[in-house]
C-alpha cells in the first residue's frame, strides 16, 4: 500500500495534437463517410461470383488499356502545356490576366458534354481549326484515340494548372533572385530552381489531372465518340453497360477504381524519394 | 512528416475525381431535381424517354388545362436510366419508355401496372442538309469512305439499327457508337459524320438541320413505345388519367405530328 | 575606384538616393535603421531592383545596363536562400555551372570553396541539415565561387545566435580580407559594421547622413541614430571659442571652434549629484530623472531637462542617490570628457 502510494504518479503525456477538438473530428468523420459510403455501396452490390469472368472479357481489357494509355498521354500533354501556362499566370503581368485566369478554369464549370461540343466546333470536321487541319495534314481528331486524349486533356488541364499556379504563387521568389545573382538565365532558373521547388504542387496537380482524365466521360463521348478499341474508354463502357447490365457497370467501375488506386499508391515511393 | 503523408493524401482526391467522372454519366442524362415529387394529389410526375420531350411537354400542358390545379412534372432521359431510377424507388407516377426491354425492367419489379404500346418509331437515315457524301440508301453506309454514326447496341436506337442492317444484309463499320439518339443526331448536325441511323421523329425535330432518307428495311426495325401507370404512383388515379390522355385521339394526333406512328 | 555608383530608387512615399565608391579589396558597410533603404541599395547594385536614376560602374564598365545574371557579382542574402533541393556542394557548384563550367569542373570549384570555408565534410549535406553558421558559410562560398568582382552581403550575420555570430564574424572578416574585389555590406548592427568594414556609409531615410572610417564615425557621430549606435550623447549647437551653445545651455569644451558644431560625450562621463556640487568649473545642469534601466554592469539613467542625456552610473550610486522617476538631480560633465567638432 505504501509502496504504491510512494511511487510518483507520472502525468499522462498529451500534446496539443493528442486532444483533437470534436468540432473538427465530427464534421471530418461525416465528410469521410459521405465520400466512402458510395464506394462501399459499389463493393456491396458487386457480383463477386461473376467477377473473374467479366474481367477476362477482351472488351474490358481493351477499354482499360485504352483508358490508361489516353489518360497518361493526356496528362503528359497537360504537363507540357499546363506547367508553362501556370507559370505565366503566376508570374506574368499583362492586361487581361484576370480574364485569362478565369477562362482557364472554364472547363471546370462547363458540363463536360458541352466541352465536347465546343471541341467539335473547333476541331471537328467543319470546325474552325479542324477544317484547316484536315485540309493541310489530313488529320481529323473526332472519333480517333487522339481525340480521346484531346477531350481528356481539355477537361483535366485546369486541375494541373490550378495546382501548379498555387504552388508557384506560394514559392519564395527570392530563391529565383538568388539564382539570378549566380548567373542563371531565366530558363535555367525555371528548370533548376523554380520547378524543383514547386515539385510537390506539380505532383499533386499531375495526380488530379491523371485521375480526372481517367474518369472523363462527357467530353470524350461527345468529341471522340464511342468505338471499342479506339475511343471506348472505361467510363464509356461503364455508361453503356449501365443501360442494359447495371451489375456489369459496377464491375467495370470497380476495375477502374482498383487500377487507379494501385497505380497511384505504386507511384508513392517515387514521389517520396523525389527532389 | 508532411513529405511522408503526401502521397497517401493524393490518392484520395484521385479516387474522388474518378468517382466524379463516373457520377457525371449518371446525372448527365437525367435531371435529378425533376425526380423529386412535388407531393399531394395535385401533381403527376412522368418519367419519359428523351425522344418524347417535345410531344409529352405539349401533352402535359393539355393535361394541366383539362385538370385545373394539377401540375405535371417531367423527367426526360435515357429509358434505361429512368427504369433504374424507378426500380431504386424514385417517386414516379407514369413511365413512358422507348423500348419494351426497359419497360420490362420496371414490370419485372412489379412496379408497372399494365404496359400499353402507345407509339412506334421508325429509323431513318439522317444526313447533313448538304449531304456531302451523297448518301441515298442504306447500302451507301457500308462504303468505308462514308463516315457513319450509329447508336450503341445497348440503347434502343442501336438495337434497332442492328436489326435493320441485318435485314438488309449489310455490314457497316461506324466511326462511333453513340450513347443515345440525340448524341447521334448532334454528330450529323455538326457535320462530323456523313450519315447516321436515327428515328424519324428526331429528324423532324431537328427542324431542317438534317435531312431524313427513308429506306425499306426500316419496317424490320420498328421500335415500340410502351407506357404504364406505376403501381406505387403517389398521384394514384391521376397517373392513369395521364396515360389515358396519351392513348386518346388527342394524344395520337400530337404524336403523329411529331413523326411517330400509331401502334 | 573599382565601384562607383549613384543609386536612385523612387517609390511612392520613399526615395533612395545614395552615392557609393568602393576600392578594390575595400569593404564598405551600409549602416542604418530598418527601412532606411540599405537593402534596396544592395538590390539595386545586384540588379534585382531597377534604378529610377543614376548609374553603376564596376572597373570602368557600366553595370546598370546588365540584368542580374550578367553582372560579375556574388550575393549573400540575409537568410542565405540556399536551394533546399540541392546539396551544399550543388548549391556552390550552381554558379560555376551557370557560368559555363562543366559539371565536373563546377563540382571541383565548389569542393574547393567548401574546404576553404571549413565545410569539406558537408559537401553532401542538404541545407536543412546545416546549422545557421554552416549555412552562412555555404552561402558565402556560393557567392565567392563565381569569382565575383563585387561581393554583396545583406545582413550576413543577422540570422545567427550571439555565440555563433562571434565566430562567424571573425571568419567572415578573414574571407573578406582575402577577397580582392569590392565588397558592400548591409547591416543595422554597428559592431558588425565596425569589425568588418573599412568604411561606413550611414543611411537614414534613403539618404547618406555620414560616411567615414569606423573610428571617425564612432568618434564623431553626426546624427542621433549614429550617436545611439555608438553609445554617445550627441548635441548640435553653435560654437564660439571653447563654448558651444546647445539650446539655452552653454557647454564648455576643449576644442576651439566657430559656427555650427557637434558636442559628444559618453554616458559614463556624466556624474550625478543630489545637491549642487562645488569645485572646478564644469558643465553643470539640473535634470529630471525619466527612468532607469540596466545596461551591462552599470545602470543607465535617462535624463530630461535643458538637454536630454543618458548617464551611466554604478548600481551602488543608484542606491545612494535614490532615483525615482521625476526626481530632480544635478548632472555634470567635465570639459575634458567632451568632444566637439564642426557640424
Amino acid at each position: 500500500m505504501t509502496t504504491t502510494a510512494a511511487r510518483p504518479s507520472r502525468p499522462q503525456e498529451r500534446g496539443p495534437a493528442g486532444r483533437l477538438p470534436w468540432v473538427l473530428v465530427l464534421p471530418a468523420v461525416i465528410g469521410m463517410a459521405f465520400l466512402v459510403l458510395p464506394l462501399a455501396g459499389l463493393l456491396l452490390r458487386a457480383p463477386w461470383s461473376t467477377l473473374a469472368g467479366r474481367l477476362a472479357e477482351p472488351r474490358v481489357l481493351e477499354a482499360l488499356r485504352l483508358s490508361l494509355v489516353t489518360a497518361t498521354v493526356a496528362t503528359l500533354a497537360c504537363l507540357l502545356f499546363g506547367v508553362p501556362l501556370a507559370w505565366l499566370l503566376a508570374r506574368a503581368a499583362f492586361p487581361g490576366l484576370r480574364v485569362v485566369r478565369a477562362l482557364v478554369t472554364v472547363p471546370l464549370v462547363l458540363p463536360p458534354v458541352v466541352g465536347g461540343v465546343a471541341l467539335l466546333l473547333v476541331f471537328g470536321r467543319r470546325g474552325l481549326a479542324g477544317q484547316w487541319l484536315e485540309a493541310a495534314f489530313g488529320v481529323s481528331l473526332p472519333f480517333t484515340t487522339a481525340g480521346v486524349v484531346a477531350a481528356e486533356a481539355f477537361v483535366a488541364m485546369p486541375f494541373l494548372v490550378i495546382s501548379v499556379e498555387g504552388a508557384l504563387r506560394a514559392a519564395d521568389l527570392r530563391f529565383e533572385e538568388a539564382a539570378a545573382t549566380l548567373g542563371a538565365s531565366r530558363w535555367t532558373i525555371f528548370r533548376r530552381v523554380t520547378l524543383p521547388l514547386v515539385a510537390p504542387g506539380v505532383a499533386a496537380g499531375t495526380v488530379l489531372c491523371w485521375a480526372r482524365a481517367l474518369g472523363e466521360f462527357g467530353a470524350t463521348i461527345t468529341f471522340a465518340g464511342n468505338f471499342p478499341g479506339r475511343t471506348q474508354t472505361m467510363p464509356l463502357a461503364v455508361y453503356l453497360a449501365l443501360e442494359t447490365e447495371p451489375e456489369a457497370a459496377i464491375v467495370l467501375s470497380l476495375v477502374l477504381l482498383a487500377v487507379s488506386v494501385i497505380i497511384l499508391a505504386g507511384l508513392r515511393d517515387r514521389w517520396v524519394s523525389g527532389p | 512528416m508532411f513529405r511522408r503523408l503526401r502521397p497517401r493524401v493524393l490518392a484520395v482526391p484521385a479516387a474522388l475525381a474518378l468517382v466524379c467522372g463516373l457520377a457525371a454519366c449518371g446525372t448527365g442524362a437525367s435531371d435529378a431535381r425533376a425526380s423529386r415529387s412535388p407531393g399531394g394529389s395535385g401533381s403527376v410526375t412522368v418519367f419519359a424517354a428523351a425522344s418524347l420531350t417535345g410531344t409529352f411537354t405539349e401533352l402535359g400542358k393539355a393535361f394541366e388545362s383539362a385538370n385545373p390545379g394539377t401540375k405535371v412534372t417531367f423527367n426526360f432521359g435515357s429509358s434505361a436510366t429512368l427504369a433504374q431510377q424507378i426500380v431504386q424507388g424514385a417517386p414516379a407516377d407514369v413511365f413512358a419508355a422507348a423500348s419494351p426491354a426497359t419497360m420490362k425492367t420496371v414490370a419485372d419489379a412489379s412496379l408497372a401496372g399494365n404496359p400499353t404500346t402507345f407509339a412506334r418509331n421508325e429509323l431513318q437515315i439522317a444526313v447533313p442538309a448538304d449531304n456531302p457524301a451523297k448518301v441515298d440508301g442504306l447500302a451507301d453506309l457500308a462504303d468505308p469512305k462514308v463516315k457513319t454514326a450509329l447508336c450503341a447496341e445497348q440503347v434502343p436506337c442501336g438495337a434497332a439499327a442492328v436489326k435493320a442492317l441485318d435485314a438488309a444484309g449489310l455490314k457497316v463499320t461506324p466511326v462511333t457508337l453513340e450513347q443515345d439518339v440525340k448524341a447521334t443526331l448532334t454528330k450529323v448536325e455538326l457535320g462530323e459524320v456523313d450519315a447516321a441511323l436515327v428515328y424519324r421523329t428526331d429528324v423532324l425535330a431537328s427542324g431542317g438541320k438534317v435531312k431524313g432518307i427513308d429506306f425499306p428495311e426500316a419496317d424490320k426495325a420498328v421500335n415500340d413505345y410502351p407506357i404504364a401507370a406505376l403501381t406505387k404512383a403517389p398521384a394514384g388515379a391521376q397517373a392513369q388519367r395521364f396515360v389515358d390522355l396519351v392513348l386518346s385521339r388527342q394524344g395520337r394526333d400530337v404524336l403523329t405530328r411529331a413523326g411517330f406512328e400509331a401502334p | 575606384m573599382t565601384l562607383q555608383a549613384r543609386l536612385v530608387v523612387t517609390r511612392p512615399r520613399f526615395r533612395l538616393d545614395v552615392t557609393l565608391e568602393v576600392a578594390a579589396g575595400q569593404v564598405v558597410a551600409l549602416l542604418g535603421p530598418n527601412g532606411a533603404g540599405k537593402s534596396t541599395a544592395l538590390r539595386a547594385l545586384a540588379g534585382l531592383t531597377a534604378l529610377s536614376e543614376g548609374h553603376i560602374t564596376l572597373d570602368g564598365r557600366p553595370l546598370h545596363t546588365l540584368p542580374p545574371e550578367r553582372r560579375p557579382i556574388g550575393m549573400v542574402f540575409q537568410d542565405y536562400l540556399l536551394f533546399p533541393h540541392m546539396s551544399a556542394l550543388d548549391n556552390v557548384a550552381f554558379g560555376p555551372r551557370c557560368h559555363g563550367a562543366s559539371t565536373a569542373e563546377a563540382r571541383g570549384t565548389a569542393a574547393d570553396w567548401l574546404r576553404r570555408v571549413g565545410l569539406a565534410e558537408h559537401v553532401g549535406t542538404r541545407p536543412r541539415q546545416l546549422s545557421g553558421g554552416q549555412a552562412q558559410r555555404v552561402a558565402l562560398a556560393r557567392a565567392l565561387a563565381v569569382g565575383p568582382r563585387l561581393l554583396l552581403l545583406d545582413e550576413p550575420l543577422a540570422a545567427l545566435d550571439a555565440h555563433t555570430r562571434l565566430e562567424i564574424r571573425s571568419r567572415l572578416r578573414r574571407h573578406l580580407a582575402d577577397f580582392d574585389g569590392a565588397t558592400v555590406l548591409v547591416t543595422h548592427d554597428p559592431l558588425d559594421a565596425m569589425v568588418l568594414a573599412d568604411m561606413l556609409v550611414v543611411v537614414e531615410d534613403g539618404a547618406v547622413v555620414q560616411r567615414g572610417t569606423p573610428a571617425e564615425v564612432a568618434r564623431r557621430p553626426r546624427t542621433d541614430y549614429v550617436a545611439r549606435l555608438v553609445g554617445l550623447n550627441l548635441y548640435r549647437g553653435v560654437a564660439a571659442g571653447r563654448k558651444v551653445k546647445v539650446g539655452e545651455t552653454l557647454l564648455s569644451v576643449t576644442e576651439s571652434l566657430e559656427g555650427p558644431a557637434f558636442v559628444a560625450f559618453a554616458p559614463s562621463a556624466v556624474a550625478l549629484y543630489r545637491t549642487r556640487p562645488d569645485g572646478s568649473p564644469r558643465n553643470l545642469w539640473q535634470a529630471r530623472v525619466e527612468g532607469v534601466e540596466r545596461h551591462g554592469d552599470s545602470v543607465r539613467v535617462h535624463l530630461d531637462g535643458p538637454i536630454t542625456a543618458f548617464a551611466d552610473v554604478t548600481p551602488a550610486a543608484v542606491a545612494d542617490l535614490g532615483l525615482p522617476p521625476g526626481q530632480r538631480i544635478w548632472a555634470a560633465v567635465k570639459a575634458t570628457e567632451t568632444h566637439a567638432y564642426p557640424a
